[in-house]
């Protein structure tokens, strides 16, 4: 038994059944923006409420659970949530990617390709990729049950306007099996060309929102651009100081107050793996 | 000849007032018919019952569709209906504010109809979009200024390039030189007549200024208490009116 006589992670079941058949309808229509009875959580909303609550929905007491914030497993925001589940489930907790069977993720899908017995689980702020641009929600459902996405292009003809290229970096939107415009939360967009075919299922969560959408596995998803502007997945143009990879997402660190800096990988397992497989960068001790 | 919109017994009632009241008329391509009438006779609620915006509680709007020939517009499916709207209908609002998108430039509120409709080209979509700026007086150079930064005549102007921009047939037109001072009025009414002539565009203008139907209209009607009272060739009702109301109407307008 946990620590204190909580149900198994946290939430009751009836909760956990009626976010279950969201997920379910969210699978079964890809993209589509499923709204849910989002609960109080014991955590403000911002940190991922909408995630915590998938992840207990979806944990079964022989998952083993890991959960990463921008990338990192040691930061607070992952560390809060891993032994949230650690108390309230008493599930085992790892921070190997390979190990996990369900990954709470914050703004990263991780370097390492994921299986068919996995289950990534993303904290979505906002789901709804044309909020900034048509305020009005009852509008919004109205273009997206209509096909009308225009006004998505809109966007990132501004952008090019304004910067010369799609200066949008991450919650670059994305067309779901050519139907529904999804946000994919705002991972960078060095991410995007995961998010298709990938074969594990993604499930997003929004607890202010109160909506949960899903990819099904190997489903296809487009990153949304320009004949002459094609999608380009960007990334600092720098190997990782620590291990010296070349093709990881890279975070920049101040390292002191003289303008210098080092590039390092965002993804924690996947550096502190390679550097125990002896890759060195030129900044590692 | 097809007419292009042919409204038959359009009624609109609000609770036990009424907006509009069996309103039938016929437009033909390249025609452009002026509603002009007092404030509350019901006209916008007629041009919004038209253009899809209401809808009228009986009656039919039949439009001349390119694939399908004359449709119910009323009865037809809501992406039908939105469809139409983005391509072969234009609404120029009387506040530019309500038809243009405040935060986005210049050329993305140009371009968005163009995206609408699938156009994925960056460049084409901007060369349209310089080339309708300039068809509407609008300096090239300033495509990507926000229309916050334009003056009310600027801002008017764009949202009828904005509209414009994919070819429409028909233009409905609810005061477009409301609000705007007399030389800018003057300027908007005579880039509108060429636009309407050089598009062979047919449009349904809402006013209560006499001065813009004579200018752009072929025939007018004249509504009062949500019925059209009223209806001729322009120069006919202006300079002859018959009902009570009209010679109302025409004998208010001050000479200067």
């Amino acid at each position: 038994m946990t620590d204190q006589d909580y149900n198994f992670a946290y939430l009751d079941e009836q909760t956990k059944r009626m976010i279950r058949r969201a997920i379910l309808k969210g699978l079964a229509i890809p993209g589509y923006q499923v709204p849910f009875a989002s609960r109080e959580m014991p955590m403000p909303y911002g940190w991922g409420t909408g995630g915590v609550q998938v992840s207990a929905a979806v944990l079964t007491p022989e998952d083993t659970f890991k959960v990463i914030d921008q990338g990192a497993d040691d930061t607070t925001n992952a560390v809060s949530i891993r032994s949230f589940f650690q108390r309230t489930a008493g599930v085992t907790t790892t921070t190997k990617t390979s190990d996990a069977s369900v990954i709470q993720t914050r703004h990263r899908i991780p370097e390492e390709a994921l299986t068919e017995d996995q289950i990534l689980v993303y904290q979505v702020p906002i789901p709804e990729p044309l909020r900034f641009l048509e305020p009005r929600e009852s509008e919004t459902r109205k273009m997206h049950s209509l096909e009308e996405y225009g006004l998505m292009h809109v966007k990132l003809y501004e952008d090019i306007s304004r910067h010369g290229h799609i200066a949008t970096s991450y919650a670059y939107p994305v067309k779901v099996e050519g139907r529904y415009v999804m946000d994919p939360s705002p991972i960078p967009k060095f991410d995007n060309p995961k998010l298709g075919d990938m074969a594990a299922i993604q499930l997003f969560g929004a607890g202010r929102e109160q909506r949960i959408y899903a990819l099904p596995p190997y489903t296809q998803v487009v990153s949304l651009d320009f004949e002459d502007h094609p999608f380009e997945a960007s990334k600092a143009d720098h190997p990782c100081g620590l291990c010296g990879a070349e093709e990881s997402y890279l975070d920049e660190v101040i390292v002191d107050d003289a303008g210098g800096r080092m590039f390092v990988c965002s993804d924690t397992d996947y550096c502190d793996a390679r550097q125990a497989a002896g890759y060195k960068g030129k900044d590692a001790a | 000849m097809t007419p292009l919109l042919s409204v038959q017994g359009v009624t609109k009632r609000y609770g036990a007032h009424i907006g509009c009241a069996d309103v039938s008329f016929e437009l033909y391509p390249g025609e452009v018919m002026g509603i002009v009438g007092e404030s509350g006779s019901g006209k916008s609620t007629l041009l919004n019952c038209m253009a899809g915006h209401l809808t009228p509680d009986a009656g039919q709007v039949v439009f001349d569709t390119r694939a399908d020939g004359p449709r119910d517009t009323v009865t037809m499916s809501e992406p039908e209906r939105r469809m139409l709207s983005r391509t072969d209908w234009a609404f120029v609002h009387q506040h530019a504010r309500d038809g243009l998108r405040m935060g986005v430039s210049a050329g993305g509120n140009v371009g968005e109809r163009l995206m609408a409709v699938g156009e994925r080209h960056y460049g084409d979509i901007r060369s349209k979009a310089t080339d309708w700026l300039e068809r509407v007086e609008i300096d090239a150079g300033r495509v990507d200024d926000r229309p916050t930064t334009f003056s009310g005549g600027m801002q008017q102007r764009l949202q009828i390039a904005r509209n414009l921009v994919t070819g429409p047939r028909l233009v409905f037109m609810d005061e477009p030189t409301g609000g705007l001072d007399v030389s800018v009025q003057a300027r908007l009414l005579d880039l509108l007549r060429g636009l309407v002539r050089d598009m062979g565009l047919s449009a349904i203008i809402v006013t209560h200024d006499l001065a813009v139907v004579r200018l752009l209209a072929d025939r007018l009607m004249v509504m009062k208490s949500g019925r059209v009272v009223e209806a001729g060739l322009t120069d006919q009702v202006l300079d002859d009116p018959q009902h009570a109301y009209s010679q109302l109407l025409v004998s208010s307008v001050l000479q200067v």
